[in-house]
């Protein structure tokens, strides 16, 4: 029986989990991660799942990576390369295309020939977006304060809370219009934020796509702007809210970051599922694995989402009641499923002519809000969307080494897709029909997409949970509502990365800021690990 | 256009590739590079220095400065041109090299092409036939400007060799770094060296202007799969920087264009000790060069790894956390958002107290925001300046 003593051992290798596994170890101290597969990365991966292909086969495109994190652990000279988007489009049913492009003038002009007005109202939504990331940047790494406490360190968090409200530093301060605008940009839901600013239904829905990627709610539902807000708050170079590809999969940030970790001693046992956390007056003491070993440290910290660690590997009995029953009300919601396609050729749209960069960034079919409420519908009576959202791309054509030459790999993210299929529930026959399903809406506008498909990877939330975990398949482990946002998420009075459980701590996307390939709450929990342990160490992030 | 041509209307002589970089210059954004035009942005210099990191990068190269160097003591010529030693130096072997006045301040850099013991060819981003003469008083060599019998491409970026192998250049991943052959590009003789700006695998190609355009065409052929970027002098300044190396009159003043003697700088300042071979018998600026290194020196040319995200262009640097403590200890020559590395990186002078790696300096960077300046005091760290080196730089069999 393995007995040996670590400092901090981590259940799960995802790219949080690396996250606080990296600095706790530049920290110097001695850290192992525990991972259930051979690989690590969670739903960050690239995988050779078809010779020759590489997918990204749950996330697949990067922005919200934390710029400070990625110069912190070196990523760059551990090899990761991210490349930029050069646009994106919606394609409509009449033949035509609504595109943005980087070139501002261009974007202008491809949003005039829908409406004039949008296309300055493009603008100024860019502009309100963008002072709204801005307040929201600096709370991203902060620990949320907790408001119902009178320790000092809550009170001046709080006050920290208020004075980035006020931004004076970044943005000249901010009136009272833009503190209404912020509250009601949280609160609001899409359909309602981008009514405000525009007209034409395209416009509308290529915006919107992003308030609802990953999550249980629909353009109509009210909080559904601070999704929106959620995706845009990431950056490429100091352009705020831009995205792209990491170069190899999304698998080479995980990589690059287990690179990054080996580097300053951390140990990784991959292939080897936690079963149990081991708990003595109420304090956490090791791990149990599958094969029965038990690893014994000081400080466990579990990047699981908050269900799965306290409803499968820590026992009921060792939690608070109020806890436990919180834990179980947490929503995480299945709503998502992905096609991962390897293609023989490159896909000729009906629409988007061969070789404009609109075609190489992100891809919608959704016609309105309307029809994306229609999806959202079909997903609350339990059946896949009969016309789903998607945000379709074709990393290859950017990225050359995730397709043999002349060939191509499509990642469809597919919104909505239920956990629970209506009507018996998921079988093999049902997974197949919904991919058939998806790829038809697709073909439908190209030329030759139904000739050129050469293997699908067809995921529903399913298989989703079954391999990377996550409850349900929620990507964000957690909805990002409101009321499970800041010093709510997880749970209130157990925002701040700790648990009821001592020494026992949260890192996941359960946790403050939420989702997305971001590592901060990764980075957050370290910084919380090193306070509890009197450690310093000086990065850019902590 | 016949270079020998004048006319007063054009100043600036067309390279032979002119006809497919004035057709792909969409911002019409030009850069004046002894006495040529070249681009400086195509249409993007994001994408054009994204190409070079992810695919490869085409920029036009020919107005480096060319001199044929020939005779039997072409080889002791340059040996006592240069500071470092060629005398073993291998036929189809490059040399990087920098020379020096009798102070020991330097003039350029260059790459040194070894054809033969008797024949060699430098080149190098000033003019600097006048020096060579004067320096090859008494040896038989003749030494020749060719800087307009050829046209040059580098073709930069990871894949550079790839691609060059699709096109059928026979054997061109086997060619080591710092060495050139004669290889040819779908029917056209050229000359291929494994040389560039980028730190990263790269290649320059040298022809004959007549072929100029077809090359060119060729390096292109693969895009339907592989976007190759014709890419602009903004684009190479990015990668030039990550990748560490140094410009004359940017980085430092060349010691022949210098009016102030107090601005010229030994190789020791500019941390190009390891280029001086003080045990070669005899060149240019050795006596000098030993008293250098003996007096040590008074600033040094590092990398910096500055805080924060706004690059610190222009900045001045200095002792202190505290601005009202603080003293001028520095300057940055160049600075910029690294986007592959994601780090705000610059070059610079700072004095002997700070140069060690892993000192603090701090730069008060001025940074432009809605007609207004932020000014920022950033915590800069004295790293190596090599920021950017892929371990394809130097792979052989290169990558493909």
């Amino acid at each position: 029986m393995n007995k040996t003593n670590y400092d901090v051992a981590i259940i799960g290798g995802g790219h949080n989990g690396l996250t606080t596994a990296c600095y706790l170890a530049k920290a110097g101290l001695k850290v192992v991660i525990v991972e259930r597969h051979e690989y690590v990365g969670g739903a960050a991966v690239s995988r050779e799942l078809h010779p020759g292909w590489t997918y990204s086969n749950c996330s697949y495109v990067c922005s919200l990576l934390r710029p400070e994190i990625f110069r912190d652990l070196e990523l760059a000279k551990h090899g990761l390369q991210i490349i930029p988007y050069e646009g994106s489009a919606s394609m409509l049913d009449d033949g035509r295309f609504y595109a943005h492009y980087q070139d501002h003038d261009l974007t202008y002009r491809s949003i005039a020939q829908f409406s004039k007005k949008d296309a300055e109202a493009y603008d100024r939504f860019g502009k309100d977006v963008m002072r709204q990331c801005k307040i929201i940047k600096p709370l991203l790494k902060m620990t949320p304060p907790d408001p119902t406490s009178f320790a000092p360190k809550d009170i001046m968090g709080l006050f920290e809370f208020a004075k980035y409200f006020a931004a004076k530093d970044e943005l000249g301060g901010l009136g009272e219009k833009e503190i209404y605008d912020t509250i009601r940009f949280w609160t609001m839901s899409v359909r309602d934020y981008l009514e405000e600013y525009f007209e034409s239904d395209i416009v509308k829905v290529h915006l919107a796509g992003s308030a609802i990627i990953g999550t249980a709610l629909g353009p109509y539902s009210p909080g559904s702007a601070y999704v929106l807000l959620h995706h845009y708050m990431g950056e490429v170079d100091g352009t705020v809210g831009a995205w792209g590809y990491a170069r190899g999969g999304m698998g080479s940030i995980t990589k690059a970051m287990a690179s990054s970790f080996k580097a300053n001693n951390g140990e990784i046992i991959a292939g080897s599922p936690v079963t149990k956390i081991l708990i003595k007056n109420n304090k956490s003491y090791g791990l149990v694995l599958e094969n029965g070993d038990e690893i014994y440290a000081n400080k466990i910290v579990s990047n699981l989402d908050v269900k799965r660690t306290f409803l499968k590997v820590v026992e009921e009995k060792e939690l608070p009641g109020d806890f436990y029953k919180a834990v179980k009300n947490f929503k995480i919601r299945g709503s998502s499923g992905k096609l991962n396609i390897a293609l023989d050729d490159l896909p000729i749209w009906k629409s988007i002519p061969v070789g404009d960069p609109a075609g190489t960034g992100d891809l919608h079919i959704t016609q309105s809000i309307e029809e994306m409420e229609g999806a959202y519908d079909d997903w609350k009576d339990g059946k896949w969307s009969e016309f789903p959202y998607v945000d379709m791309c074709i990393p290859s054509i950017n990225d050359p080494t995730m397709a043999p030459q002349g060939k191509h790999y499509m990642s469809v993210f597919v919104q909505y897709v239920p956990y629970n299929l209506a009507n018996g529930g998921w079988t093999e026959e049902k997974r197949l029909e919904f991919g058939k399903h998806v790829m038809g809406r697709i073909g439908s506008y190209s030329k030759n997409f139904n000739d050129i498909i050469n293997h699908a990877e067809i995921r529903t939330p399913k298989e989703i949970e079954a391999e990377v975990g996550l409850t349900e398949g929620n990507i964000f482990q957690g909805e990002l509502t409101m009321d499970q946002l800041m010093f709510n998420r997880p749970v209130p009075g157990y925002a701040q990365y700790k648990t009821p459980i001592k020494n026992l701590y949260m890192c996941g996307s359960s946790t403050h800021p939420g989702g997305g390939v971001m590592g901060a709450p990764g980075a957050n929990a370290a910084r919380e690990i090193l306070k509890d342990l009197n450690k310093k160490i000086s990065t850019h992030y902590i | 256009m016949n270079s020998s041509e004048i006319s007063y209307k054009k100043p600036l002589l067309e390279t032979p590739f002119h006809k497919r970089t004035s057709e792909n210059c969409y911002s019409n954004n030009w850069y004046r590079w002894a006495g040529y035009k070249v681009v400086n942005e195509y249409s993007s210099t994001e994408l054009e220095y994204t190409a070079v990191r992810n695919t490869a990068g085409v920029f036009d190269i020919t107005p480096m400065h060319k001199y044929e160097i020939k005779g039997e003591d072409a080889k002791q010529f340059i040996n006592k041109l240069i500071t470092k030693d060629i005398s073993n130096i291998q036929s189809n072997q490059i040399a990087y090299g920098i020379w020096c006045n009798e102070d020991g301040m330097v003039i350029d850099d260059g790459t040194i092409f070894c054809f033969n013991e008797n024949h060699f060819r430098i080149f190098c981003a000033e003019r600097n036939l006048n020096w060579f003469s004067d320096t090859a008083t008494g040896f038989k060599v003749t030494i020749e400007d060719i800087s307009t019998s050829i046209a040059a491409l580098a073709f930069q970026g990871p894949l550079s060799c790839k691609i060059l192998n699709l096109l059928k250049v026979n054997n061109i991943e086997n060619l080591k770094p710092f060495h050139f052959d004669n290889y040819n590009i779908e029917n056209h003789n050229v000359t291929i060296s494994r040389t560039g700006f980028s730190g990263d695998l790269g290649y320059e190609i040298w022809c004959d202007p007549s072929q100029a355009i077809d090359v060119w065409d060729s390096l292109f052929k693969f895009n339907r799969d592989y976007k190759v970027l014709a890419a602009g002098m903004s684009a190479l300044e990015m990668v030039r920087i990550e990748a560490g190396f140094i410009q004359p009159n940017v980085d430092f003043m060349s010691a022949e264009q210098a009016l102030r003697p107090n601005r010229m700088r030994n190789p020791y300042e500019l941390g190009l000790g390891w280029l001086v071979n003080l045990e070669k018998k005899y060149f240019t600026g050795k006596q000098a060069l030993i008293r250098h290194k003996e007096n040590g020196i008074e600033k040094k040319l590092v990398g910096l790894d500055v805080e924060g995200d706004k690059p610190a262009v222009g900045s001045v640097l200095y002792d202190n956390s505290k601005k009202n403590k603080a003293k001028e200890i520095g300057i940055v020559t160049a600075a910029m958002w690294s986007p592959v590395l994601k780090s705000n990186i610059a070059i610079g002078f700072v004095n002997k107290e700070h140069y060690k790696l892993g000192s603090n300096v701090y730069a008060e960077i001025y940074h432009p925001e809605e007609l207004d300046y932020r000014k920022i005091w950033a915590e800069c760290k004295v790293v190596k300046r090599q920021f950017f080196n892929n371990p394809r730089r130097n792979a052989v069999p290169a990558f493909k």
